[in-house]
């Protein structure tokens, strides 16, 4: 029986011949924690009388969520995960580095590896054919101290693409409208696997962020397969010797399937307070916007700096629209510094944070005021998301924002680029 | 058997709304974390509720980030036990890792502040405030014996390792 690349790599890696509905224990590859959810892993690992990480497993710690730290309190938690890192060997992303799901993208995801994160969007690696999924602080807390856990093996939804991406759309207008058609609980538990001749138009930089938002309805994984282009962005970065094909059997057994044209989608924005309250950019055309937020583990990556820095060139913000712009990683904020685009921003009127989450989580560096509306290009817009419980958030992808930004309201990127 | 009165909440009940983001720094200081518990959602919540209720909630309960603090707070704050139609995946884990029931049944009949009798052995809910009965699904078995040991480190501190 042919099977999805779920079970492939649960199948792999736990040795047994694995298919949907089973529960098995597999080996895993990578385990990391972020600043936040890092202290109570590390505090869950202690307890359980652990010292050392499994022999079998990577393990790594980032600090990004307060990049710098805001207080007092996360500085301290930011000295107890240095020091779990010296004493444990596990690699240290430092304040400044980046946020974890980019930096496991470019330097540690591999095609085939079983990924555990305690965030909810290590998701993110699935865009290279990885099977990374966020768990709690003492799952992962278990799996660096027995470089195991179990799984349940998903069920799979194919997302069949064709055709090609029209200007002024890209991948988060892909995501954002199969959350808006199956909701936010329209793949609980499952696995989204996509496929189809319009996968070569998808580069890795737009799957992560694909795979990103799989989470966003209810998603264990997103799953791309691993081909050409996967293996482009690997030795672009140095690292041919971690590519390996990989792809579903022609007879693997799917839950459902769901047809996307590429070429058929518009910019979208998810409204107020879920994801899957999706609307076209053109219908809410005119909702004025008092900050637009660009970057995060979605969409702050260099070619979506480089999207937005062409379209603010030569142009300025809207004066009652702060511009507040976050690249992912060190890595793309010096790439952006070298090719200019940081110059754009800055001379737009936009102003740059240092690589981390900045104010996706609502903790620091950009929170929303009461019934302040906020356009991101996050993944999220619960109640509450950005530091307050009346602001309001909306969800687009990096065109959609910079236009926006420039009018002072949701605007249609189309009609400017 | 547990016995305590129900907290009713709608559909969607993120992460967010349960322990915001905004006070990630507090995670070292869980009794100062927990004063927050819900409080995007109710206000009212964390000074009502008592030692044994229960949170009912609607579709997809848990939704968003996998911090585990969400359901750490909730069973800080005295709740034995939650309610749901569907739940969240990293939520569902994180609860059952910590030791905290989540209950997947058809909650739209329990009304806030209904009396609740849960017997986790039979699988069944007495609403007494209604008198209906209702039944829960099927807690997956390896999921059953973390919960029997009282959550996931004293599950393995037990075994050593996962047992299937």
């Amino acid at each position: 029986m042919g099977k999805t690349i779920a079970e492939k790599i649960l199948s792999a890696k736990s040795g047994v011949d694995a298919h949907a509905g089973d529960i098995v224990v597999a080996q895993i590859d990578l385990a990391f924690v972020q600043d936040t959810t890092g202290p109570l892993t590390v505090r869950q690992f202690q307890a359980a009388g652990f010292k050392k990480l499994a022999k079998n497993i990577k393990g790594a710690v980032f600090l990004d969520h307060g990049a710098p730290s805001q207080s007092r309190e996360l500085s301290n938690d930011h000295m107890f995960l240095r020091q779990f890192s010296k004493d444990t060997g596990a690699r240290l992303s430092d304040v400044g580095d980046g946020i974890c799901h980019q930096i496991v993208a470019e330097s540690l995801a591999k095609p085939g590896d079983l990924i555990v994160g305690s965030d909810s969007h290590t998701v993110t690696a699935g865009g290279l054919g990885a099977f990374a999924c966020g768990m709690g602080s003492s799952d992962v807390a278990m799996a660096f101290g027995l470089g195991k856990n179990w799984f349940r093996v998903p069920e799979s939804i194919k997302i069949e693409v064709s055709g090609k991406f029209s200007k002024g759309v890209n991948a988060k207008d892909l995501i954002l409208f199969l959350i808006g058609q199956i909701g936010a609980d329209g793949a609980t538990y499952k696995s989204l696997e996509f496929a189809g001749p319009g996968l070569k138009n998808i580069p890795v930089s737009q799957r992560l962020t694909i795979s990103n938002m799989a989470v966003e309805a209810g998603a264990k994984v997103g799953l791309f397969p691993s081909d050409d282009l996967t293996e482009k962005y690997l030795v672009e970065r140095g690292r041919s010797n971690d590519f390996k094909p990989l792809a579903a059997d022609p007879d693997a057994i799917y839950e459902r399937a769901i047809k996307i044209n590429l070429a058929k989608l518009e910019p979208m924005v998810s409204k107020p307070h879920t994801v899957d309250n999706t609307a076209t950019a053109k219908e809410l055309a005119g909702t004025k916007i008092q900050q637009v937020f660009i970057g995060t583990c979605t969409n702050g990556r260099l070619e979506d700096l480089e999207i937005v820095a062409e379209i603010l060139k030569g142009k300025h913000r809207h004066p009652d629209t702060r511009l507040v712009i976050v690249p992912a990683s060190r890595e793309i904020l010096l790439t952006a510094t070298r090719l200019g685009y940081i110059q754009s921003i800055l001379e737009a009127g936009g102003l740059i944070l240092p690589p981390g989450c900045g104010a996706c989580l609502g903790l620091h560096q950009g929170v929303i005021g009461d019934k302040e509306a906020c356009l991101s290009t996050a993944n999220r817009n619960f109640k509450g998301r950005m530091g307050s419980a009346d602001g309001l958030v909306y969800l687009c992808n990096p065109a959609t924002a910079a236009v926006s930004a420039i009018k002072g309201e949701i605007t249609d990127p189309r009609e400017f680029i | 058997m547990l016995t305590g009165k129900a907290f009713k909440f709608g559909d969607d009940i993120s992460t967010d709304l349960i322990i915001p983001g905004k006070y990630s720094y507090l995670r070292s200081n869980l009794p100062e974390l927990a004063k927050h518990v819900m409080e995007d959602a109710d206000t009212t919540f964390v000074s009502r509720v008592k030692e044994g209720d229960f949170i009912v909630g609607g579709n997809n309960f848990g939704l968003g980030s996998s911090r585990e603090h969400a359901p750490l707070v909730i069973k800080m704050a005295g709740v034995k036990a939650i309610l749901a139609k569907s739940v969240a995946r990293i939520f569902f884990r994180n609860a059952i890792n910590l030791g905290l029931p989540v209950l997947i049944c058809n909650t739209d009949e329990i009304k806030d502040g209904d009396t609740l009798e849960i017997d986790l052995q039979e699988g069944v809910i007495t609403d007494k405030t209604n008198g209906k009965k209702l039944t829960f699904g099927k807690i997956p078995e390896v999921m059953l014996n973390i919960l029997d040991e009282g959550g996931l480190l004293p599950y393995i501190e037990k075994h050593g390792d996962f047992k299937l």
